[in-house]
């Protein structure tokens, strides 16, 4: 039961894998964003994961319970943070196959290389 | 309440804070003053500081009054100091000499939008200079870097698209898995401070997570770096970016990348992690090195001088990245100095070229050929620049360069060829510089093209000259970055050896 009980330890390692795989593999600049941000999602989870405890709340202290489980609540506000990071990497990475597609009149990588080229 | 007790804070908080207002001013040239303000002002923030880490040590503050390791701890040593004199100094060089530059690269409507990004992208960078907390340096590096690839992409020339979209992706890989990293030490250590962290690490008795999260740390920044064979987007983002910002990215943002490397490898790393010191030799040394003979060998074969200069770059990195990897004090002296040292060199020179480009139009070697004659003080200045970077004594290249070959003596049984590396790595520096020099120098003109005296304007000449200059002052009198070397080198071992 070891393999499952690091279920989601192996999901980050597969959506990471996915998504560097996208990276490296695809010439549209899209799918490139696209696979950026599964590559940055796997990220998130693994942080959300190791917080997490079984059991565990919210770090709130209630009047009448005691021996709360808590989960350790600074991961998923840095979390939080990095994932405002990613939605701005992709706005940024969007603009620019914008500005791409504007002056090449395509967004493959591999044909803007050759127009660079021929140029 | 004294102000002076809150020069980390401000270091960053003047130039974010007048981003905004860049931003609101309407005309361009207003938009440049301020932001040319707000850039001399952090210059004088990080001199103020480094007077006061040589005077009294690591300056220690705390955020909001929370003291570590509940609240976000800002700490400068040396090795900070060093870096934000880097960053405020190349960004003041490359607004005050850029002006001209800009005006013709950058729309004047958007001009308030192009100096509001300059002034983050050098926010994040003090940022991450004057933190001591690795979450922190995360964001300050993906605030820099998100700057940074609009700054690139702002100028008229379309490859730089292409460039920068290749940087962004290269990029956010190299900071996600720096996130990576850190996640692996959080769940470890369960701090996030860098001297808490160095300090709990002993306690850790499973060491296999952190030394796969060095691992994951050292790639990430290495992209960042440009550390051969990670240097793919570098030559292209430099050569198609607007000329006043290369000279800003070029002299600083690698080597705040590499500020990171060393306060984890070594800071936290080295000796509190078991076979940490050798992992890293042996990852980055090989590295280094074949980035040293490689890229000094493929910048000698650059048509345009941008590229010859972004590929030198690279040589260059390659030069601190060994001698911090021979993770020695010697070598750590060495990589801190030439930091220094090449950022001077790599300013100036991307400064000339800078004023080359904005008389003749053009980048390309053949179409510059004749130019020394017609410039005299710019092709002055940049032979000057050109000798301290190939490392002529008397030069500040040359102290750097003298420090990388003691420590790499040093390393039983591999000095001589080491040695040999660095030396054929100069000589190719010689063969790529003199091509250039040789050109403008003796080279005939382009077919129909003029031969008047052409020069640029004098207060843009007279800040080559400074840069230029600089070059040969440190040369001579190095004590201001020997100083703030020793002092890192200090804090980077921990302790006093």
């Amino acid at each position: 039961m070891k393999l499952l009980g690091l279920f989601n330890y192996w999901v980050f390692a597969v959506l990471l894998m996915i998504g560097l795989f996208a990276l490296i593999s695809r010439q549209n600049l899209i799918k490139k964003i696209m696979a950026l941000a599964i590559f940055q999602s796997a990220v998130f989870l693994f942080f959300i994961t190791m917080s997490k405890i079984e059991n565990g709340t919210a770090p709130i202290i209630q009047a009448g319970v005691d021996n709360q489980i808590f989960s350790n609540p600074l991961p998923q506000v840095l979390i939080l943070t990095a994932i405002v990071v990613g939605i701005s990497t992709t706005a940024l990475g969007l603009a620019i196959a914008v500005r791409l597609y504007e002056e090449y009149g395509t967004i493959e990588d591999n044909e803007i290389l050759a127009l660079d080229r021929s140029a | 309440m004294n102000l002076a007790d809150h020069l980390p804070a401000l270091q960053v908080a003047v130039p974010l804070l007048t981003a905004p207002l860049v931003i609101l001013l309407r005309a361009g040239f207003l938009a440049w003053l301020t932001a040319l303000v707000a850039s001399l002002a952090s210059l004088g923030l990080a001199i103020l500081l480094t007077v006061a880490v040589l005077e009294t040590g690591t300056q220690e503050y705390y955020v909001g009054g929370w003291e570590p390791p509940y609240g976000i701890a800002l700490s400068v040593d040396g090795l900070s100091a060093l870096v934000l004199l880097l960053i405020t100094g190349a960004s003041s060089l490359a607004l005050a000499g850029g002006r001209q530059s800009l005006r013709l690269d950058i729309d004047n409507r958007r001009a308030p939008m192009f100096y509001g990004a300059w002034l983050i992208a050098m926010a994040g960078l003090c940022g991450i200079a004057v933190t001591g907390d690795a979450f922190n340096v995360f964001v300050f590096m993906e605030i820099s870097s998100l700057a940074t690839y609009i700054l690139i992409a702002a100028g008229r020339d379309r490859r730089a698209l292409s460039a920068v979209f290749k940087y962004l992706i290269i990029g956010t890989i190299g900071a996600t898995f720096y996130l990576i990293g850190v996640g692996f030490i959080y769940m470890m250590t369960g701090t996030l401070n860098f001297a808490d962290m160095a300090l709990r690490l002993d306690d850790v008795i499973e060491t296999r997570p952190v030394i796969i999260a060095a691992g994951f740390i050292t790639i990430g920044l290495a992209l960042k770096a440009a550390i051969f064979p990670l240097h793919i987007w570098l030559p292209r983002a430099y050569t198609y970016a607007p000329n006043a910002v290369t000279v800003f990215i070029a002299a600083c943002s690698t080597k705040v990348a590499i500020y990171v490397l060393l306060r984890f490898n070594f800071t936290v790393f080295h000796g509190n992690l078991l076979g940490h010191s050798d992992l890293f030799s042996v990852f980055i040394i090989p590295l280094a090195l074949s980035g040293i003979l490689l890229a000094s060998a493929i910048a000698i074969y650059q048509g345009n001088v941008k590229k010859m200069l972004a590929f030198s770059s690279v040589a260059q990195i390659g030069y601190i990245a060994l001698a911090a990897g021979l993770a020695s004090q010697a070598g750590l002296m060495a990589a801190l100095l030439h930091m220094f040292n090449h950022a001077l060199a790599k300013g100036t020179l991307f400064l000339c070229v800078l004023a080359f480009i904005l008389t003749s139009r053009s980048a390309i070697i053949t179409d510059l050929h004749g130019i020394g004659r017609r410039m005299p003080w710019t092709m002055a200045a940049f032979v000057l620049a050109g000798l301290s970077l190939i490392g002529v004594p008397g030069t500040a290249g040359f102290i750097s360069k003298w420090y990388l070959i003691v420590a790499v003596m040093e390393v039983p049984g591999w000095g001589v060829p080491l040695v040999m590396a660095i030396i054929a790595s100069s000589l190719m520096a010689v063969v790529y510089l003199w091509k250039f020099i040789e050109a403008a120098y003796y080279g005939e003109p382009p077919p129909g093209g003029d031969t008047a005296a052409l020069e640029v304007t004098l207060p843009l000449r007279a800040l080559i000259w400074v840069a230029a200059l600089s070059n040969v002052y440190f040369g001579l009198f190095p004590q201001l970055p020997l100083a703030l070397a020793q002092s890192g080198t200090g804090t980077l071992l921990g302790g006093l050896n």
